[in-house]
């Protein structure tokens, strides 16, 4: 090893986020003190992010196979069949702390990655999500924040050509300190020609593609003491900077390349960059690599090989090609004006030996350095059960009409226009339902197929209990993807949460993987994907707990797309579900009545599968004519949005034997609103298949009105609708300036 | 109709365009790469798609403007080829010098994508014959500079000589600024060159030509071309 690497003291272990008994764990490994690059290796693999050591063993519980499952978790992204030899590869990525230090490249680099990973799989992006948490709208940060995630989410997806279908976005006090960003890509393949990471071969070369490596990314930033050197210059941020205009270079070199055969395995550049990708397709193919640093190509002089292995430069993969292919692979990266380089090749030995100007700074056993990664079972406490709040406790503070156009003004409920009219939903030309639905549909190549694609969560459920939350986050997308005519097939997890070495975080953690797990299996709904994001927390005090769930369906025909507009007077208004007023958790309770209490509703596994079957074959038979499920806000909520789409209004009354309040804003589950024509027929199949399925009135007018009610003009609920958030982000500050990510970006 | 796409590293819009000349035109475009030098053979009509051509570094289209590839499209104009540029494409072809005046960010410094309404200023150019002179169609944008401007003497012979053939304008083809959503001088959606022969617009008629995207007005832009070249043969 060389000799002028800095020390390893116990102060330089901890400030690589290893613990004492973690290093001890290295040293008996290998059976010796680690080199500096050697520490820096291990604190990379072994970290949170890329080790999951604290959600390891729970992740485990989770189903992840189903006929459809091609690949499941594990590989950059999970992968499904959707017949006609096609597969779906699709993932969802956290990118949240990044993302609150620089919203612009935070966001931007986020999306990246994720793209890459869809991509490195051989598949061609065709759609993007995100799911956004973001703090209190009065928190001085809430605004710049806001813009700066948007703008960057845009700035690369609109760039590298992929559209922005949807999404969701709240605001809650607790993520003041921490918002999260999570992006989800979805992109389709040829079901034969996915790639994998796994090596295989001994002695084929191993390719560096794509950008420059530089110092950014780097973990270090609490490292600038004198190994770094003492300037400035050195002290670089740890946020990425993203280039999308390369990341579309290296999508379509990648493709090309793939499509040419040329390719044995491939691996992007993530998280920890070089060592990781290096070790994982090593490992996967058990095989040994070397690496010679002086073959990669800098973006700076003077890097040593612990920058190089640790930066997290962006739009960077690593490919095992087929020695034979390597000219006509070069040719093509030149093509597209990329760095190649080969940097390395495959090894029997099972070592990962790194050199750097003629001296070995790494040599480890390479399986060990993933799999004898720590695996912690800590401890956790079950979060508290919360009394369920009767209805008749909560004294209605205002009349049904004054709550409704309250609550569709909202932040949490208001549109998103300001934000989805920032991303490009168009491109591709096969958007068949833009944001702003229950789920986006996106034609599949010439079609007929399609894919419904949505993402969610109920965080504040969650927080009140994990278990029906982890539910409900995952009956949810299974109802979104329902209600506009696709068959759920499978999903991705974004888990965000705390810090998991305090028991109460951990037991949410465990709480919501039970839950998901539980939803997932009686739905058929496996995992296929997912991240864990922790420690998202700010002076002590965590965010909600926010396992974001991304879904995705298959729509035979896309022609046969159902969406939520009332589409004429004159028809009948159906609630589909059985409501019992559940207030407690709900955002009435929150934001008419000022109280975050109670549990929250119950998730009834076997309803939401028997009402969401019904409704799809109610779609499927053609006698609905929308179709939205309730959710936020309740009954009423969902009306009022079925109604603005279109401008038609409708005439709904009450069930008698429920408070009126928790009627129309109790947020039961397992539930719908559809129209029809003939709703007697509708009330007939209902009938024999067991389903609540109850009259609420009929579609006409320009005005909605509950009977007994004031009546509400559509013309007054969508200017509250389409009028808080722009004018939230019109307001005071000049965080506007800050939009374009401190100068970064052109 | 023989039509060629130009592909610049960082165009992305370049599949729609194809796709919107296939159906339409029931033949298969060539795709051009911009280190190339000559237009295939035969070449009816050279489409510049949409995208970040290099990023949008620099300046949007000035790099694309420059690259191999536009010297034989700049002969092709010369000679009266028809030429239709789009999004990126409009920003490019006014670098290029085939168009002027040039595209700010949008005045209210956001990207934006949605539908707007579109005036067709006249019907007797080879770009806007499957349309009515008045007529409003509707079509999406997507662009964060997309603000036409140029100097008061070329806005007065652009609008003089009836070089301005679409119009930001509400539903009923009203002009006003509610219904400008970019700010652009005098709403400027679309141009031509004096000859006629080149077109530069921001909004993206090649995504509406299939029903599954809500309408398709954008056909009758792609079904006039197929109809004058016919007509020419």
């Amino acid at each position: 090893m060389t000799s002028n690497e800095p020390a390893i003291t116990p102060e330089l272990v901890a400030e690589h986020g290893l613990t004492p008994d973690e290093y001890e764990r290295i040293v008996k490994l290998i059976g010796r003190e680690p080199s500096f690059t050697e520490l820096g290796i291990f604190s990379a693999m072994w970290n949170e992010h890329c080790s999951y050591k604290s959600s390891k063993i729970h992740l485990r519980t989770l189903p992840t196979k189903a006929p459809w499952v091609i690949q499941g978790p594990g590989e950059n992204a999970g992968v499904i069949d959707i017949g006609d030899g096609l597969a779906v590869v699709f993932k969802m990525e956290s990118h949240n702390h990044p993302s609150y230090i620089e919203p612009y490249q935070g966001a931007a680099t986020g999306v990246g990655g994720i793209l890459r990973d869809v991509f490195t799989m051989g598949a061609r992006p065709i759609a993007c999500l995100n799911a956004l948490s973001f703090g209190d709208p009065a928190h001085p940060k809430t605004r710049h924040l806001v813009a700066g995630v948007v703008a960057g989410i845009g700035g690369y997806g609109n760039s590298f050509g992929v559209p922005t279908v949807g999404g969701e976005m709240r605001f809650h006090r607790r993520y003041d300190g921490n918002c999260l960003v999570n992006a989800m890509a979805v992109g389709i393949a040829e079901k034969d020609k996915i790639f994998y990471s796994a090596a295989s071969g001994v002695g084929m070369p191993l390719v560096y593609l794509g950008s420059k490596t530089g110092r950014d990314g780097i973990h270090g930033a609490s490292m600038a003491s004198a190994e770094f050197g003492a300037d400035a210059e050195e002290k670089r941020p740890t946020v990425q900077v993203g280039d999308p205009f390369s990341e579309k270079l290296l999508l379509e070199a990648c493709l090309e390349i793939m499509a040419k055969g040329c390719v044995i395995a491939i691996q992007d550049m993530g998280a920890a960059g070089l060592t990781c990708s290096a070790v994982e397709m090593g490992a996967k193919g058990d095989l040994g690599v070397t690496l010679d640093l002086d073959k990669v190509p800098c973006r700076e002089t003077g890097m040593s090989g612990y920058e190089m292995m640790l930066s997290e430069s962006q739009e960077r993969m690593l490919m095992v090609l087929k020695p034979e292919k390597e000219k006509a692979a070069a040719a093509i990266f030149r093509k597209w004006g990329l760095d190649f380089a080969v940097i390395g090749q495959t090894t029997p030995n099972k070592r990962f030996v790194v050199s750097h100007g003629g001296a070995v700074m790494a040599d480890l056993p390479i399986k060990e350095l993933g799999d004898q990664a720590p695996v912690y079972e800590r401890p956790f406490v079950e979060t508290r059960k919360l009394p369920v709040i009767a209805a008749a406790s909560v004294a209605p503070p205002m009349s049904i009409a004054d709550a409704l156009e309250k609550l569709i003004g909202s932040p949490d409920l208001c549109a998103k226009r300001w934000v989805f009219e920032q991303y490009d939903h168009i491109i591709l030309g096969n958007t068949v339902q833009r944001p702003g639905g229950d789920a986006a549909v996106v034609r599949v190549n010439e079609g007929p197929k399609a894919l419904a694609l949505t993402a969610d969560v109920t965080p504040r459920y969650c927080e009140a209990d994990a278990f029906e939350g982890g539910k409900q986050a995952v009956a949810e997308a299974y109802r979104n993807l329902s209600a506009v005519g696709a068959r759920p097939l499978a999903l991705t997890d974004n888990l965000n949460f705390g810090n998991p070495e305090r028991p109460e975080i951990m037991g949410q953690l465990v709480g919501c993987i039970r839950g998901i797990g539980e939803a997932a299996r009686a739905l058929d709904f496996p995992i296929v994907s997912g991240n864990v994001s922790l420690y998202n927390e700010t002076n002590g005090r965590a965010i909600l707990p926010t396992p974001t769930i991304g879904g995705v369906g298959l729509l035979d025909d896309f022609t046969k797309s159902m969406t939520f507009a009332f589409k004429a007077e004159g028809e009948s208004i159906l609630l589909v579900g059985a409501t019992e007023g559940w207030l407690g958790q709900s955002l009435y309770l929150r934001d008419i009545c000022g109280r975050e209490e109670g549990a929250p509703p119950p998730v009834d596994l076997a309803a939401e599968r028997r009402n969401s079957g019904f409704v799809s074959t109610l779609i499927r038979d053609g006698l609905v004519t929308a179709v939205h499920d309730i959710s936020d806000g309740g009954i009423l909520v969902a009306l009022a949005e079925m109604a603005m789409a279109l401008r038609i209004g409708a005439v709904v009354e009450s069930s008698a034997f429920i408070p009126a309040h928790a009627f129309w804003f109790g947020e039961d589950q397992a539930r719908y609103v559809v129209t029809a024509k003939n709703a007697d027929a509708i009330l007939q199949r209902a009938g024999d298949a067991a389903v609540p399925v109850l009259r609420l009135g009929a579609t006409g007018g320009t005005v909605l009105t509950v009977a007994g009610e004031r009546p509400v003009l559509l013309s007054d609920l969508l200017a509250r609708f389409e009028g808080w958030l722009p004018a939230y982000m019109a307001g005071p500050g000049d965080e506007q300036k800050q939009v374009r990510g401190g100068g970064t970006q052109p | 109709m023989k039509s060629a796409v130009l592909v610049f590293p960082g165009i992305n819009r370049e599949r729609d365009m194809a796709r919107a000349l296939r159906l339409i035109s029931g033949r298969e475009p060539a795709m051009v790469w911009h280190a190339d030098t000559a237009l295939p053979a035969g070449t009816d009509l050279v489409v510049i798609p949409g995208g970040f051509s290099y990023g949008d570094y620099l300046r949007c289209g000035a790099i694309a403007a420059r690259a191999p590839i536009m010297e034989a499209v700049r002969k092709f104009a010369q000679k009266g080829g028809l030429l239709l540029a789009v999004c990126n494409g409009f920003q490019i072809a006014c670098e290029a010098g085939l168009l002027p005046g040039v595209l700010m960010r949008n005045a209210q410094l956001r990207f934006i994508c949605r539908d707007v309404y579109l005036r067709v200023e006249r019907s007797d150019t080879p770009f806007t014959r499957g349309y009515n002179a008045g007529q409003v169609i509707r079509v999406p944008v997507a662009h964060g500079e997309g603000n036409y401007i140029a100097d008061g003497e070329t806005i007065a012979r652009l609008e003089g000589e009836g070089r301005v053939v679409f119009r930001y304008s509400s539903p009923d083809g009203m002009v006003n600024p509610n219904w400008n959503h970019n700010g652009a001088l005098n709403a400027i959606a679309g141009i031509v060159n004096e000859r006629g022969n080149v077109l530069g617009m921001m909004p993206h008629p090649e995504n509406h030509v299939e029903a599954l995207m809500g309408r398709t007005d954008g056909r009758g832009l792609f079904a006039g071309l197929v109809d004058h070249f016919e007509r020419a043969a």
